[in-house]
């Protein structure tokens, strides 16, 4: 099995503290463990590097502090975590949309943030050009977290449980927002999920064979919705308008929103197939709950318009079994490993 | 714990040690020192207080003015001298720290400065910044990446907003509607930079320039841009006929 994320626990502390005193290395002075990014094979280079942002273990770790820390919202009331939870590959299960502090409501489905590092842009109307640039948009939105950025780098320069943290992260205590953003860039970027079954059948590895339904789906997938959730990350990145109306009221414009551009209206960055059966409910407004419903939207459902994609204009010809097969495919693409590994967990207080 | 402390013993032993280094060539550099004054025609901008009339004949008062200034150069007889990391917001209400100083500027002869108002594109899509580019400085966009090259915010009885404010907040770096503009000033008279001491360049920044050429603003419809587009782009096309130099010299 190969795992993006690879933890060494070495032995001698002792010699490390020595060493690394005056190189200024990162201590734990626990056990000493290396997290790693690897590109798992057959992979495309990720957009997001680390590049600048050197990934050691204490910046992983400061990251996920800062990720599941409620004091990053105005009431400190939620974390990132509060819509993004590990069990449901970091989207929020059952909310068509999240609650925000104060129980304020937006108007987005949270996505799951699996493989982020390989993602272009960030929001479903790729606002966002960058990982580091992600978090501050949820911690200042009225609707989310609310909490003026300034406001958050004051908060963790004076709780004293960061203090630690930064010197070992960083070498010393400063504390400002771009370490901040780098460091939780270190924990959503090593965010890794590679090894569904369908990674293991890739691969032809144990765990990995596929059932005569499961195989069926895969080919209906690969000919039917490849075009847009393109493997081995199931996206293609672009934005597209994949037919849903848009909601009287609502009015979410999509991509236009961002480009002001007529022929972007309602479109939406395609989200990844990763771990889709543990991410309902879908869609960029979460409209659509279960998996049946959504391939049910791409056979009957697609509402024509001037942006609506060609690939899924005037529907997708299905039969039911076709529908049952995918979604038995679908199901192969939930990475156990990566929903219930420790290093992505809240730690215990 | 004990561990902990012997490694903070470590780090601590390490800290400051090297000695100061000699200038490689003290003969060779000088310091100039970049000074921005902020007018509404030829006088002071005041904040708050005081009524102005644009190109458009609209009264107005100014609350905020706030800019990126970046990429500065010096262009010289014999070369041009670049400021590394030369990223600096100048804002109207932090009049004493609106300036900045290049103090390592060769000896030479300079007659005109380039820089750049607002922030070049490539640091709009580098990830997390610090310094004068920190988004704490309340110059970025969050939900559409990217720098607020030049923020005007104030009033006129003109505008059809609520508490009739005017709100210019100029962004987009890339494309058809970048609004960061690149522009090379002569300077009135020539700084040699030698050991005579430091050199000083007054840029005066023309608020009425904001609204003038080549788009007069007209407040009652046009009174708030706030996002990356035409309008921006109008309003970096005015801003970069803002700046002159009115001093330069000792």
């Amino acid at each position: 099995m190969r795992k993006a994320i690879a933890i060494c626990i070495c032995a001698l502390v002792m010699a490390s503290v020595w060493i690394a005193g005056c190189k200024k290395e990162t201590i734990d002075p626990g056990t000493w463990q290396l997290v790693s990014f690897t590109v798992p094979k057959g992979w495309p280079q990720p957009a997001y590097t680390f590049d600048g942002n050197k990934l050691t273990y204490d910046g992983f770790v400061l990251g996920r502090k800062l990720f599941y820390d409620v004091r990053l919202s105005r009431d400190s009331s939620i974390s990132c975590g509060s819509c993004h939870q590990q069990f449901a590959s970091f989207a929020n299960l059952g909310h068509d949309v999240s609650h925000g502090v104060a129980n304020k409501v937006g108007i987005r489905n949270s996505p799951g943030l699996a493989n982020m590092a390989w993602h272009t842009s960030f929001f479903w109307d790729g606002g966002v050009n960058h990982l580091e640039n992600q978090p501050i948009n949820p911690i200042q939105n009225p609707v989310e977290m609310d909490l003026p950025m300034a406001d958050v780098v004051t908060r963790v320069k004076m709780a004293a449980d960061y203090k630690e943290m930064f010197i070992r992260a960083f070498g010393d205590e400063l504390v400002n927002s771009q370490r901040i953003f780098k460091a939780m860039a270190q924990f959503m970027g090593t965010m890794v999920s590679d090894d569904s079954k369908y990674d293991k059948y890739s691969r032809g590895e144990a765990g990995g064979t596929f059932t005569e339904q499961e195989l069926r789906g895969l080919e209906l997938v690969r000919r039917n919705c490849a075009t847009c959730h393109k493997e081995p990350l199931f996206s293609d990145f672009s934005f597209r308008n994949n037919g849903l109306s848009p909601v009287i009221g609502v009015n979410d414009s999509g991509r236009a929103h961002i480009t002001h551009d007529a022929a972007d209206l309602y479109k939406f960055k395609v989200p990844s197939l990763r771990d889709v059966a543990v991410t309902a409910p879908y869609m960029h407004d979460g409209r659509i709950k279960t998996l049946e419903d959504v391939v049910e939207h791409y056979r009957t459902g697609v509402a024509a318009s001037p942006t609506t994609d060609a690939a899924v204009a005037g529907g997708i010809n299905m039969t039911d079994q076709d529908k049952k097969d995918i979604v038995s495919f679908l199901k192969t693409l939930t990475d156990s490993t990566f929903i219930s590994s420790k290093l992505f967990a809240e730690p215990a207080k | 714990m004990i561990l902990a402390a012997m490694a903070s013993l470590a780090l601590a032993s390490c800290e400051k040690k090297d000695p100061p280094q000699p200038d490689p060539d003290p003969t060779g550099t000088g310091k100039v020192v970049m000074e921005f004054f902020n007018k509404v025609g030829t006088a002071d901008l005041v904040l708050n207080d005081k009524a102005y009339v644009n190109e458009h004949g609209d009264t107005f008062k100014v609350s905020l003015f706030k800019y990126y200034i970046s990429n500065v150069k010096l262009n010289g007889a014999k070369g041009t001298y670049t400021e590394t990391e030369s990223y600096h917001l100048l804002d109207q209400a932090d009049k004493p720290n609106m300036n900045f100083t290049m103090s390592n500027v060769p000896y030479d002869t300079y007659t005109s400065v380039t820089l750049t108002i607002g922030v070049d594109s490539t640091r709009n899509v580098s990830g997390a910044q610090t310094g004068a580019l920190d988004p704490v400085k309340d110059m970025f966009w969050t939900w559409s990446t990217g720098y607020i090259m030049l923020k005007l915010e104030g009033s006129s009885p003109k505008s059809p907003a609520t508490g009739g404010t005017i709100s210019f907040h100029a962004g987009g770096y890339a494309g058809q509607y970048a609004t960061q503009r690149t522009m090379t000033l002569s300077l009135p008279t020539a700084i040699t930079v030698n050991d005579n001491g430091e050199n000083h360049v007054h840029v005066d920044a023309d608020v009425l320039r904001l609204f003038k050429a080549p788009t007069v603003f007209d407040f009652s419809a046009l009174y708030a841009i706030n996002s990356a587009g035409q309008k921006a782009k109008d309003l970096a096309d005015n801003y970069a006929n803002m700046l002159s130099v009115s001093y330069a010299g000792l």
